[in-house]
């Protein structure tokens, strides 16, 4: 058998599977390292705080947007986004909706696709607002506690209560 | 629970039995899944980490697998290295601090991490290719587990991770390979550019950034945004076989062009083996790997393959420690894998128990 790209014979089967069906090609040597190597737009996509500095640092006037978006701190965890880009971890689920607008670019080059479509839990999702409420008045009772303001503290502990109390826990 | 009676078994997804499983050691799916109620870890106190934990244990009694829990934070380096060993833990978990945990089963086919990189890591690994039953075993238990706690979920991006490449499905699918032919006729970086391109991953025995040791490797998707769990469990499907092809078209290769060759670089492995009387981690890795593929082709009769596999994880350093019962420098290790490799391979003892 022949390479597809040229006259010499094909010493390489290849199979892809491109959207779940498989492709064959044959080539000769050169070929099928051509056809091998990585694109260069792959590269290494585990590393995400490098993939995150990347995609915020555009052109200039990209770079002052950009350092306003680093600025910005999530209500509920206290994470800014700039600690993010420098740990590639989120702070809390609330993040996701707090970067929003640099989290997508982010996700849309590590996964190519910026929609869930797998499962999906059987108990509905709360909504968004009670969602964080938790999250959040854990963090003021822990700012009380740290300005000794006791009477707050326990303010908020029973309002914790309450809400897991509701919640069947 | 006493983690020394564990030096006598090992899991089950080790006893070499299941499709392709001269060639598939396991398949293994995991699902990352965080609490809605709570931050990710990296900005948990330790207080939040304990009750996180606490949610987790009391919904063990509700679920259909009998998992028992071990709280990592009170136990040595040894024996959370132990556990790293035996794939119940990821290296992360191990040397991380603070509250945190693991509950496994007896067979150690289900493990659930708490507080690693997120609140539950869920994984549930069988013996060869076996990824539809791993999925309905794993989907299972998150369906139990999430009746009993409210995750993160956003209804456009899945469910929510503290590391973004893994929001979605939070799902992991992953097949451990071992490839000896392909290492020896040098065809396996071919196979790893090709499966590079098409968005898989390849890893060590350990995972994420480890080496790949014993001709062991890990093909993983990538990807959890956007395409169903269903959909990239197909994809993992697919491409395996075509791996397994190659693997055995190269053992074949070897079998016809060089076979006196083969046949002698697999006894003198199974005779060091047999004999020495020191041997590092490394060499160890090595020459058992010899031998599987020679007991896989026939080359050797009196060796069962579940003893091999085993052996690949009970000559590790934390288990043979485990079994001396004593702690051991390097060189003393040595000693002790050549003794325990002996004492293993001179009788033809059966394999422990599972």
């Amino acid at each position: 058998m022949k390479c597809q790209r040229c006259p010499k014979p094909a010493t390489f089967h290849i199979t892809d599977i491109e959207r779940g069906k498989p492709k064959e090609f044959h080539f000769c040597d050169e070929h099928a390292r051509q056809h091998l190597s990585p694109s260069s737009e792959a590269g290494d996509k585990a590393d995400i705080s490098s993939l995150a500095e990347k995609l915020s640092q555009g052109g200039l006037e990209k770079a002052r947007e950009t350092s306003a978006a680093d600025k910005q701190v999530c209500p509920c965890c206290q994470m800014s986004f700039q600690e993010f880009r420098n740990t590639g971890r989120l702070g809390c689920p609330y993040d996701y909706e707090v970067f929003r607008d640099e989290l997508m670019p982010l996700l849309e080059n590590i996964h190519e696709e910026t929609r869930h479509t797998g499962k999906f839990p059987r108990r509905a999702p709360r909504d968004p607002v009670r969602q964080t409420e938790l999250i959040q008045l854990r963090n003021e009772q822990k700012r009380a506690i740290a300005a000794e303001d006791y009477e707050m503290a326990a303010r908020i502990r029973d309002k914790i209560k309450a809400i897991e109390f509701d919640q069947g826990r | 629970m006493n983690l020394d009676d564990l030096t006598r078994t090992s899991g089950e997804w080790l006893r070499g039995t299941g499709p392709e499983s001269d060639i598939v050691m396991c398949s293994r799916i995991r699902l990352a899944r965080n609490l809605n109620d709570f931050p990710f870890i990296n900005r948990a106190s330790r207080l939040e980490r304990t009750e996180i934990e606490s949610v987790v244990k009391s919904s063990l009694p509700h679920l259909d697998d009998d998992l028992r829990f071990l709280d990592v934070n009170n136990l040595s380096k040894l024996d959370c290295l132990f556990l790293k060993e035996r794939q119940l833990i990821s290296g992360e978990l191990a040397n991380a601090d603070g509250p945190r945990g693991v509950a496994f089963s007896p067979h150690e086919n289900v493990s659930i991490m708490v507080n690693e990189e997120d609140h539950l890591r869920i994984q549930v690994m069988l013996s060869g290719l076996s990824l539809q039953e791993v999925w309905e075993r794993i989907n299972r238990l998150d369906d139990q587990l999430e009746e009993r706690m409210a995750y993160a979920f956003s209804s456009t991006l899945g469910y929510l991770t503290a590391c973004p490449t893994n929001v979605g499905t939070g799902i992991r699918v992953g097949v451990m390979l071992h490839l000896p032919a392909l290492v020896q006729t040098k065809q396996i970086d071919k196979v790893f550019r090709a499966l590079q391109k098409i968005n898989l991953a390849v890893r060590g025995l350990y995972g994420e950034g480890t080496q790949a040791f014993g001709d062991f490797y890990q093909i993983s998707n990538q990807q959890t945004l956007g395409k169903s769990e269903q959909e990239l469990i197909r994809n993992i499907s697919e491409v395996v076989p075509q791996i397994i092809e190659y693997e055995r078209k190269a053992r074949q290769q070897l079998v016809s062009e060089k076979r006196q060759h083969l046949h002698d670089q697999v006894s003198r492995a199974y005779g060091v083996l047999k004999t020495a009387h020191t041997i590092s981690s490394e060499e160890t890795m090595h020459l058992l790997s010899s031998v599987r593929m020679g007991i896989n082709l026939g080359l050797i009769d009196d060796l069962a393959i579940p003893t091999v596999n085993e052996l690949f994880i009970h000559t590790q350093p934390a288990h043979l420690q485990k079994i001396q019962g004593s702690p051991l420098v390097v060189d003393e290790r040595n000693v002790a894998r050549a003794s325990y490799l002996r004492s293993r391979l001179s009788n033809g003892r059966a394999p422990a128990e599972e």
